[in-house]
């Protein structure tokens, strides 16, 4: 019974792993986009993205979860019956909970990302200009995979960090790991072991990506890779 | 617009508010006196203590908040020997169990920030410290343990924000705090946006104080670590 329990649970990891991804997609383009903004001079958009970066670490992410999973279309369907729209907005908590991560940890990239392009040496992007290539040419071959390893730590602990905010999902009614731990437990009166079958998903997933990422790092980094050589 | 729910409940709001400040302040005292000594063990030239503590902070890092909760809150429940124990009426209730569980997650984070701290202090401070004929104790209290949180200064405020975040999770054991008091509104009245918006701004109140606050605190404190940069 436990075997037959456990695998309904982890029959739901790819549930678990297809949002974490979804939202570390979204979360690393606009942390890139945001990390641009603070770095762009304007200070309209430079304030706004501070501003934005402020808020959004300033509320709980089981908060904001709810915000967008009641709040928004609640908002959304009120504005609409109010301009006499017959339509009404529902979100389904895979897309809610995505976008919701996505944006909690935008914030969180950009400023990885930001530190990161401020610790590459100003010459490089001087060299570049100087041999006259094109923007887009010295930020794709210059200046991202050069910020790619830099901000490798930093990326690693907000990707955790994200990986077991998921579980949060569960909670707006996604049938999630955790959702899934949550029902084996009602079900057989036996919290205990299902809520550790899934710890124990968890537990794998960190300490994997961990162990690759500390690998990928490893592989990208030009020092040691030229060391071997 | 319905404020209405938010301006006739500004007391359970207030209530909500305080709830969430007891469970910050209590977890993060009594985390700060569990990762102090775990922190030096962490470090300890023993492997086997080091080890150990090790897989305490592993444990507890890497796994969602929301899962450990489950298991202590619902999942202890399982064992009747421990629901036969004198220790029952606490291990029972809503309030023990949210602290127990912040205050062991919390703890975890809190020995790494501090095991990182105690490495970053220069060789030179412990060996004047041993040349000048402190006991180790004294050493600990009077050079080691101050110079450690200072440098542990601003992950240590992270931390602080995170655990005033993370105590929103309470309200899925059944707790009143800020994050429950807009739950049961949001089901009383049948209006989505406004509790939970009110709810946001508070923890936006609340954790603006804590950053003006360690800001304060680092521009005292840990000045003279960034001049001598």
């Amino acid at each position: 019974m436990v075997v037959q329990f456990a695998s309904t649970i982890l029959a739901a990891a790819g549930l678990t792993l297809l949002l974490a991804i979804g939202a570390l997609v979204l979360a690393s383009a606009l942390g890139l986009a945001l990390a641009g903004a603070r770095l762009s001079g304007r200070r309209w958009l430079a304030g706004l993205a501070v501003a934005f970066t402020f808020v959004i670490r300033g509320i709980p992410d089981l908060v904001m979860m709810l915000l967008a999973f009641y709040s928004l279309p609640a908002l959304i369907n009120q504005l609409l019956e109010r301009a006499g729209i017959d339509l009404y907005v529902d979100f389904s908590p895979f897309a809610a909970g995505t976008v919701t991560l996505g944006i909690l940890f935008s914030a969180y990239m950009s400023e990885t990302f930001r530190s990161a392009l401020g610790n590459i040496p100003a010459g490089q992007i001087e060299a570049a200009q100087a041999l006259g290539l094109h923007p887009l040419r010295i930020f794709l071959r210059i200046t991202l995979p050069q910020m790619a390893l830099l901000a490798l730590p930093g990326f690693t602990n907000n990707w955790l960090v994200l990986v077991k905010a998921t579980a949060l999902v569960s909670l707006i009614g996604l049938q999630d790991v955790m959702f899934r731990a949550k029902a084996a437990a009602e079900a057989t009166g036996q919290p205990f072991t299902y809520y550790l079958v899934a710890a124990g998903f968890y537990l794998l997933v960190t300490l994997g990506s961990t162990w690759a990422l500390a690998r990928l790092g490893r592989r990208l980094d030009p020092a040691r890779t030229g060391a071997r050589a | 617009m319905n404020w209405y729910v938010v301006t006739e409940n500004l007391g359970q709001y207030a209530a909500g508010a305080r709830l969430t400040l007891l469970l910050t302040v209590v977890s993060l005292l009594l985390a700060f006196c569990l990762a102090v000594p775990l922190a030096f063990a962490r470090n300890s030239a023993d492997r086997r203590i080091s080890g150990a503590v090790q897989v305490y902070t592993t444990l507890f890092r890497g796994t969602p908040l929301l899962v450990q909760l489950f298991l202590i809150y619902f999942g202890l429940a399982q064992f009747g020997w421990l629901r036969a124990s004198i220790l029952w009426p606490w291990l029972s209730s809503p309030l023990v169990c949210a602290i127990l569980t912040f205050v062991l997650n919390s703890g975890a984070y809190t020995t790494e920030i501090f095991a990182g701290g105690l490495r970053a202090i220069p060789k030179g401070e412990v060996e004047a410290a041993r040349a000048c004929g402190f006991s180790p104790l004294q050493a600990a209290r009077r050079i080691l343990i101050p110079a450690m949180l200072t440098r542990a200064l601003p992950l240590y405020g992270n931390e602080v924000i995170m655990m005033l975040h993370a105590t929103s999770l309470a309200s899925t054991v059944t707790l009143l705090e800020v994050t429950g008091v807009a739950r049961n509104l949001t089901l009383n009245y049948y209006i989505q946006l406004e509790p939970y918006a009110a709810a946001a701004l508070i923890y936006l109140g609340l954790t603006a104080v804590l950053v003006g606050g360690f800001q304060i605190l680092e521009a005292r404190h840990a000045r003279y670590l960034r001049l001598r940069r």
